[in-house]
């Protein structure tokens, strides 16, 4: 496969780990989190100082940068998942800003506002692949679980859920770190791939492209989650014929998509073995209703 | 033995005195009532009891032990379950998932077993279905487990909040104003209904209602309060006769008072 083509699909599985997170903490959980990019920002500079000043093996990096992002979870998560809805969105928000100013302001340590270059690019294709699979395989037996269901009355009901014993701060917890993992991890795989990191890059801007992956595929759908991440991150390429308008183009289709369906692509439609035979068995059900249909005009 | 206690109960919002100075208790395995005016203090109590609010002063014991400083979901896990006055079912969820999720003590797997499709999973998640199967036919709802609870009807909604409450397997269950919305023979049915799950599952039940009448053929004890004060208690028919419950119910006229 030609490095280009190998290139969008790495970049695809970098921003379905940290999409994936996302869907389970915003989609799922109903924690609506603006800040994505501040632990990818942690992943990437923990995994990087790892690799470059202690010469550590990636796999090793990789796992540290995730485990970074879980940790830095757990105390931001403490006061701020208390919040209620659009207060904890900004509080996410300004915590992603507050990383990449440290990281700026820790020149000594990152480089400050220059980066840090000449990162060895480990990220290949087939490892990426198989932990994103594995991350989503994760995911989807999580949210099918009882403790997916938790999150979901924690979503839809956080009174109700609370009155039948679900501890709705706990799951909103369990959430957010599971969300720091998968952003800490992609953030370390960003940083593998393109062997070059500064603070810019984890802006608003990129945790703004995230969330919008989320709701662009379905707030209730890993499914989903997982198609927007392929569809949003091909999309740019696919635009390029569209030259200076390219960016253009994009906002209209995230425009277009969420006027015509708000509730997403998928909505809460799940690719398992019971949709598709769901959707076989409507599928044959049209056709008979079609072949039928044929049939009477013929008699006539 | 009381199950439920309350000790001078008090609840101010600023200067309202939802609650003031509430005692009462409820033996266990018995039905009875809250009932007053709009406004009474009625969910108030509920509210306290169930650790959505925190008191302002009081005390209220379930089996002896106080509620008092408890989160919500300890309160339900200890064996409270109720319902709310405007339903708050899952609205998303399927009628099936919305008493699954309250079944906690039919599944124990962890959130490690949840990432993972154990065997032991497997077995509790069916088991769960199973359970929750038996509940929904109970309430005559088994044909309509995979709708989404937010496309049932306002009839249906109220007796699947009453069937997720089951499910929690409690002993105490609290249900507020569980005949809002219905005509009178709704409401019978729905009297007889809550008497057999009472029977069926050994509990103790604690119901606010609004209207008296409903309330009378069926409870062992009631109180009454209004503004926040209890005005009365003892039978239903103690209580209908009561010249204060009357005078809170249908007001005096200026002559009289």
């Amino acid at each position: 496969m030609s490095g280009y083509y190998s290139g969008i699909i790495i970049l695809t599985c970098i921003n379905l780990l940290a999409v994936l997170g996302l869907s389970l903490l915003t989609g799922f959980t109903g924690s609506f989190c603006f800040g994505q990019a501040g632990f990818m920002a942690v992943g990437a500079y923990v995994s990087t100082l790892l690799t470059m000043n202690y010469a550590a093996p990636f796999p090793l990096a990789l796992f540290a940068g995730g485990l970074a992002g879980l940790l830095v979870s757990i105390p931001l998560g403490y006061p701020t998942l208390r919040l209620k809805g659009d207060y904890f969105a900004i509080a996410t928000l300004g915590f992603a800003e507050a990383m990449r100013l440290i990281i700026e302001n820790l020149e000594k340590i990152t480089g400050g506002s220059r980066g840090i270059p000449g990162i060895p690019t480990h990220t290949n294709l087939p490892l990426i692949l198989v932990v994103t699979f594995f991350f989503v395989w994760l995911v989807r037996n999580y949210v099918s679980s009882r403790h997916g269901r938790n999150c979901v009355a924690v979503r839809e009901d956080e009174l109700a859920a609370e009155a039948i014993a679900v501890d709705t701060f706990r799951y909103k917890q369990i959430s957010f770190a599971i969300n720091g993992f998968l952003g800490g991890l992609s953030g370390a795989f960003l940083a593998h791939y393109v062997g070059f990191i500064q603070p810019s890059m984890f802006g608003i801007p990129q945790s703004t492209q995230l969330i919008v992956m989320v709701i662009f595929g379905g707030m209730h759908s890993i499914t989903g989650a997982v198609l927007a991440a392929i569809i949003l991150t091909a999309l740019p390429e696919v635009l390029r014929a569209a030259d200076a308008w390219r960016l253009v183009a994009y906002g209209a289709v995230v425009v277009l998509i969420m006027i015509i369906r708000p509730e997403g692509l998928l909505g809460s439609w799940e690719l398992s073995k019971d949709s598709l035979q769901d959707l076989w068995s409507k599928l044959q059900a049209r056709l008979n209703q079609y072949k039928e249909q044929r049939l009477a005009k013929a008699k006539e | 033995m009381a199950i439920l206690e309350f000790n001078g109960l008090s609840k101010f919002f600023g200067g309202v005195k939802a609650v003031d100075g509430f005692s009462y208790y409820v033996p266990e395995g018995n039905l009875n009532a809250i009932i007053g005016p709009n406004g009474a203090g009625k969910t108030t109590i509920f509210n306290l009891i169930t650790g959505v609010y925190a008191p302002t002063d009081g005390d209220i014991t379930f089996h002896g032990e106080s509620l008092i400083g408890k989160k919500a979901h300890e309160i339900a896990s200890i064996g409270i379950a109720r319902t709310f006055q405007n339903i708050r079912l899952f609205p998303e969820f399927s009628v099936l998932d919305n008493v699954r999720t309250a079944a906690h003590q039919r599944a124990d797997y962890s959130v490690l077993e949840g990432l993972f499709p154990t065997r032991r999973r497997k077995k509790q998640e069916q088991e769960l279905t199973d359970y929750a199967y038996k509940l929904l036919e109970l309430v005559d709802l088994a044909d309509r487990a995979k709708e989404l609870s937010k496309n049932l009807p306002y009839g249906h909604q109220r007796r699947l909040e009453i069937a997720r409450a089951l499910a929690l397997e409690p002993k105490l269950l609290l249900l507020d104003e569980p005949a809002a919305g219905m005509n009178p023979d709704e409401t019978a049915d729905l009297m007889e209904f809550i008497q057999q799950i009472k029977e069926k599952f050994n509990l103790t039940i604690l119901l606010i209602e609004h209207h008296m009448e409903v309330v009378m053929g069926l409870c062992d004890d009631i109180v009454v309060i209004d503004f926040g004060k209890t005005i009365s208690r003892g039978t239903p028919d103690e209580v209908q006769s009561d010249p204060l419950v009357i005078e809170a119910y249908l007001g005096v006229g200026e002559d009289e008072a």
